[in-house]
């Protein structure tokens, strides 16, 4: 009798966890031994202290100041335009163009994203053009688009889009008669955002944000595609200890990709912790 | 419904400048090959580009194994969690966003140190690490359509009644369940394709004779071609993204986050 209590349903999900532990798991784990772990095998810190010799932590702070810049202008940019779409009564066609258009867009990314953007902004891009007609030379200006705001202006276009794709069901969650209530109760247009409408969207905006700094923290394509590695961004960095030149140093390459998983998951525990309190109020 | 008003309109606009001159001027750039001439010339040699043909048919086999390998280890799991096993549910969920948070490099960097040596170099040494790590990247889309699709469907009613009918397990997934999905199959599989035809961060680091590592490629040596190609991606993006918006009600906010940054 007792046989029959052994349960063997847990058997079926034996081939995912499988997979999962040899290709997820399995690796992870190979990253983080290894990043404690000497050239003789031997246990050591120096890989993580080497994270914060003075080029390493450069790159960790160039990366985050990227992340955080195209992600606030991505951020922002996306917020007004979904307010446009959403409360700001654009017909119904431009809406449904936009969202789309986002869906595209957000998608949109990596090499051909780099090649759009030569063609933009680069020195005989279209919009250099343009800005020169009406007299503004930006390269003259001390922009480079293969630097710190040519990045930053790049990631902006799958920014922006994912923004605006996650801003919208929020505006859309704002109550009509909220407005409404504090109206009839006399409270003009600024005290309405100040008090009610900015402390609903609060959580949704600082989980955007969140979202588009991870999204932007992990690019490489793009920002290969576009400097050709010239800026020394952490995806970079560790993509060269791959590459295997003579240097590389399997254990401090280890403590880089440690590091960037460490940073994502700050930022994915913050995000969680921000959607749950957001979801309270799209209910 | 309210006038707009001109402050909406000016974002409405910049978002749409944002959104469309870089389109613009790669579309303008790729047809200027010929001199003072509009023309087609740079994506005829595209086309007639043995190694686009050869990375373009490359990238669609492994999107083609991605999808099916995809599919096999996702659908059966998800049927059954829900079935039998709701317990695993979190678990399988954390599992399957996880790659969402791994960035690209590092999970090659992980994959590569354990299967480029022996044993299993064999995995370097063809194209299996490169589907591998690309199933790894499209479990989060494939398992949230699926799971939209499961979540659209009685599981157990519909499972129960094959049985009754004397249907085994297999022939109930493969005959009654995927049938049911196949919306939510199709929207993972678009959603699949469309990240691993763009894929450059594994293929180039893992030296795959891919269409992603392609287009950088001929940004050093041609310089007409690259924006051409640049179009032809985004119209395949377009194309995937179009399939899924007419398959799938999907809400918008449930819009996915694909491709290689």
């Amino acid at each position: 009798m007792s046989q029959r209590r052994i349960n063997w349903d847990w058997l079926g999900i034996v081939p995912f966890l499988l997979f999962a532990v040899a290709f997820i798991f399995v690796p992870g784990l190979n990253i983080f031994v290894n990043s404690f772990r000497g050239p003789n095998d031997e246990f050591t810190l120096e890989n993580i202290a080497g994270l914060f010799a003075q080029n390493i932590f450069d790159s960790f702070s160039v990366t985050v100041r990227i992340s955080l810049a195209s992600a606030l202008l991505g951020g922002v940019l996306g917020l007004l335009v979904a307010y446009a779409l959403v409360i700001g009564g654009a017909p119904r066609i431009v809406r449904t163009l936009f969202m789309t258009f986002s869906g595209v867009a957000s998608n949109f990314a990596g090499v051909p994203l780099a090649f759009a953007f030569i063609s933009t902004l680069g020195r005989l891009g279209l919009a250099t053009y343009l800005l020169k007609l009406i007299g503004i030379d930006i390269y003259a200006n001390g922009f480079n688009l293969y630097g710190f705001w040519g990045l930053v202006l790049t990631y902006t276009y799958f920014q922006m889009p994912l923004a605006i794709l996650v801003f919208a069901p929020p505006l859309e969650g704002l109550k009509k008669q909220w407005r409404e209530a504090a109206e009839s109760l006399g409270a003009n247009s600024w005290q309405y955002w100040r008090f009610i409408g900015l402390p609903i969207l609060l959580p949704a905006m600082l989980s955007v944000f969140i979202l588009l700094f991870g999204n932007a923290f992990g690019a490489y394509a793009t920002a290969y595609a576009l400097t050709g590695g010239q800026i020394n961004l952490v995806p970079l960095v560790i993509a060269r200890q791959i590459s295997g030149d003579v240097l590389n140093n399997q254990g401090f390459g280890s403590a880089l990709a440690l590091g960037m998983i460490v940073m994502m998951a700050i930022t994915i525990t913050l995000y969680s912790m921000l959607q749950n309190r957001t979801a309270k109020w799209l209910k | 419904m309210k006038r707009m008003s001109i402050t909406s309109w000016l974002w409405i606009v910049i978002g749409a400048l944002y959104f469309l001159l870089p389109l613009i001027a790669t579309a303008d750039f790729s047809l200027r090959a010929e001199k003072d001439k509009l023309g087609f010339l740079a994506y005829q040699r595209v086309f007639a580009d043995p190694k686009f043909i050869s990375t373009f048919t490359f990238s669609l086999y492994i999107s083609l194994i991605t999808i099916v390998a995809s599919i096999i280890l996702v659908v059966p799991t998800a049927y059954w969690v829900r079935l039998r096993v709701p317990a695993f549910r979190r678990v399988f969920e954390f599992i399957t966003l996880l790659p969402l948070i791994i960035p690209a490099v590092v999970l090659v960097f992980g994959l590569s140190r354990i299967y480029g040596k022996y044993p299993f170099q064999f995995m370097i040494e063809t194209p299996a690490l490169f589907v591998v790590g690309n199933v790894v990247f499209s479990l989060p889309y494939m398992y949230r359509s699926v799971d939209v699709g499961l979540r659209a469907i009685d599981v157990h009613t519909l499972t129960e009644a094959a049985q009754s009918l004397g249907a085994s397990l297999p022939y109930t997934l493969f005959r009654v369940i995927f049938p049911n999905i196949t919306v939510a199959l199709l929207s993972g599989a678009f959603l699949t394709f469309a990240i691993v035809m763009g894929e450059f961060t594994m293929a180039s680091l893992l030296v795959q004779p891919a269409f992603g590592p392609y287009m950088q490629l001929i940004s050093s040596s041609k310089v007409y071609e690259p924006s051409a190609v640049a179009i032809i991606s985004f119209l395949l993006t377009w194309m995937c993204t179009g399939a899924i918006q007419l398959l799938g009600r999907r809400a918008p906010g449930q819009t996915q986050i694909a491709g290689s940054r």
